[in-house]
């Protein structure tokens, strides 16, 4: 894998910030964009831009067979086993709450279970908790371990006969903690429930192969995988999706309208109610083709190689504390002592290091790990080692300045 | 490369308010007390005002977060304790210019250590950070009133 000409394909990563090199560290916040991605949305909308599945002039074609043409590599690059089973959404977010909604409110009842874990991102927690108050269902946590991984024992005593949904994210955008997934599916299966998973973190950087999974719904953001913002996916076993009810009623999702009732499409339309999100499903395919031709499994072993390097750079410092565990996805969390995140992401940034520092939409992983904030630096297919030295410097020059203006 | 930037962001003295906080603590029989946090970026203040006659008497507060914030704190209570709640409210208004790089007349303004702070109009990430303590404050006199 080319780094070098990799990261030519990115042309917001060319620039100076403060005077100095960029080194974008920030991915799992939202991933750059390489030229043919950005290069086909200015193309759908200088020569293709229509509305899709009613026009009988060329362009409706155009852009109809754009947007399908985009579901079907999203259906290949996940291996679903139809495009029916593909539903483009406006990100995880949007992909989740449908399910919560639709598949929630209706299969929920008093004294139902729905279980997810100690580490989940806001959109992975807040849709349960307003299903669980909508139907009276109960939210139950699977505990973490100490280094903030799961234990299947745990997952397996707290999964019972009563849980009808089982809901985890597929990688830990904080402690880069890589569930695994398919036990869990298994588990969950033995109990009758469903799984979902947030794979907001996982498929920009793993191959995903949602039947290998097993899993019955998994939920999926365009931007984080070289895609365009606005974008998202919604997979699900196409039982579950045909008796779910659609959320979003209105034109595209129709089949027959009168006066006092009306009946809807066939999936995936009867979920994508309005006018779709043209361009960012094509920005998307293309996001989708570029990392197929670099490779997933190439992306997977870089970032690994990036991840290994960062910890054992980032071990020798003295005063800092890393959080999650030894083997990780690509990313590295972590607070320097005596200086708040926001101070180290702004010193950094005085460097032209792009960090995260925040509760990354996890408030009650920041309460279990006893901190308010951390900075978090995450890696990509762009990034090399070079970017992994510049943060360990930027580091110590963070400790070095506020260690003098002490 | 250069912290020379940083430098007019993180003074002297706003250093020395975060290592060494000025009032902070909670105020016993208190009149007001305030929490408000920074959604975004998780910090908090719990702000504590004792209000008599229309005057700050007493102003404590707790609270987690970064230099900015805490310092920002600290200085604001400083700043409005003795002060009618009126001129407390001007200064936050005149505290809240200063954030958006505007000219204020220092003279009749009185913000003490935290016009050290008006470096922070320059990192507009970091603005909120520097409010925090203010919105409280605002907050807690504009309810009471």
């Amino acid at each position: 894998m080319d780094v070098k000409a990799i990261k030519e394909q990115f042309p917001v990563l060319d620039q100076q910030i403060n005077g100095n090199p960029l080194v974008y560290l920030d991915s799992a916040a939202t991933s750059q964009k390489p030229l043919t991605v950005i290069q086909a949305l200015e193309d759908y909308y200088k020569f293709d831009n229509s509305n899709v599945h009613r026009g009988v002039h060329t362009l409706g074609t155009r852009a109809t067979d754009k947007y399908e043409g985009a579901r079907e590599k999203v259906k290949h690059f996940i291996n679903a086993e139809s495009t029916s089973q593909v539903i483009f959404t406006r990100g995880t977010t949007t992909a989740i709450n449908t399910v919560a909604y639709s598949y929630g409110r209706s299969n929920l009842t008093e004294g139902d279970e729905i279980v997810i874990t100690h580490m989940e991102h806001h959109s992975n927690i807040i849709p349960w908790q307003q299903a669980a108050k909508a139907t009276g269902a109960t939210l139950k946590y699977i505990p973490l371990q100490s280094d903030g991984t799961i234990s299947l024992d745990d997952v397996r005593a707290t999964i019972t006969d009563r849980t009808k949904i089982v809901a985890m994210m597929h990688v830990s955008n904080v402690l880069g903690t890589i569930n695994p997934i398919k036990e869990v599916a298994a588990i969950a299966h033995q109990h009758g429930a469903v799984m979902l998973v947030d794979g907001a973190q996982g498929i920009p950087h793993l191959r995903v192969d949602v039947k290998d999974l097993d899993c019955d719904f998994y939920a999926f953001s365009g931007h984080k995988m070289c895609g365009p913002t606005g974008i998202g996916v919604l997979y699900g076993k196409k039982h579950l999706l045909e008796e779910m009810e659609p959320v979003e009623f209105g034109g595209e999702m129709i089949d027959f309208v009168h006066l006092y009732d009306s009946t809807w499409k066939e999936l995936p339309w009867k979920f994508e109610g309005g006018t779709p999100i043209i361009a960012g499903a094509v920005g998307l395919g293309a996001a989708i083709d570029f990392l197929n031709e670099v490779g997933l499994e190439n992306i997977e072993a870089h970032e690994e190689r990036l991840a290994a390097y960062a910890m054992e750079k980032l071990h020798t410092m003295d005063g800092i504390t890393i959080f999650g565990p030894e083997e990780r996805a690509g990313l590295v969390t972590f607070n320097l002592d005596d200086v708040h995140p926001h101070d180290t992401a702004t010193v950094l940034d005085a460097d032209g290091i792009a960090v995260r520092a925040g509760h990354h939409c996890a408030q009650p992983l920041m309460r279990w790990l006893d901190v308010t904030a951390t900075a978090r630096a995450s890696f990509y297919l762009y990034n090399t080692e070079e970017d992994i030295d510049r943060l360990v410097d930027g580091l110590n020059k963070t400790k070095e300045y506020f260690g003098d203006v002490f | 490369m250069s912290f020379d930037n940083l430098d007019t962001l993180y003074r002297q003295v706003i250093m020395d308010h975060y290592k060494n906080p000025r009032n902070r603590g909670e105020l016993e029989d208190d009149s007001l007390m305030i929490d408000m946090n920074n959604p975004t970026c998780g910090d908090r203040i719990q702000l504590h005002l004792q209000v008599t006659d229309g005057k700050v008497e007493d102003a404590m507060f707790e609270g987690e977060g970064c230099s900015i914030s805490m310092s920002s704190a600290s200085m604001m209570t400083q700043a409005i304790k003795g002060k009618p709640i009126d001129d407390a409210l001007k200064m936050s208004g005149a505290f809240s210019q200063m954030m958006l790089g505007e000219d204020v007349d220092s003279d009749d303004l009185e913000l003490g250590d935290a016009e050290a702070l008006q470096g922070v109009s320059k990192f507009p990430a970091r603005i909120k950070c520097a409010t925090l303590a203010w919105k409280a404050m605002e907050k807690g006199i504009n309810e009471e009133k």
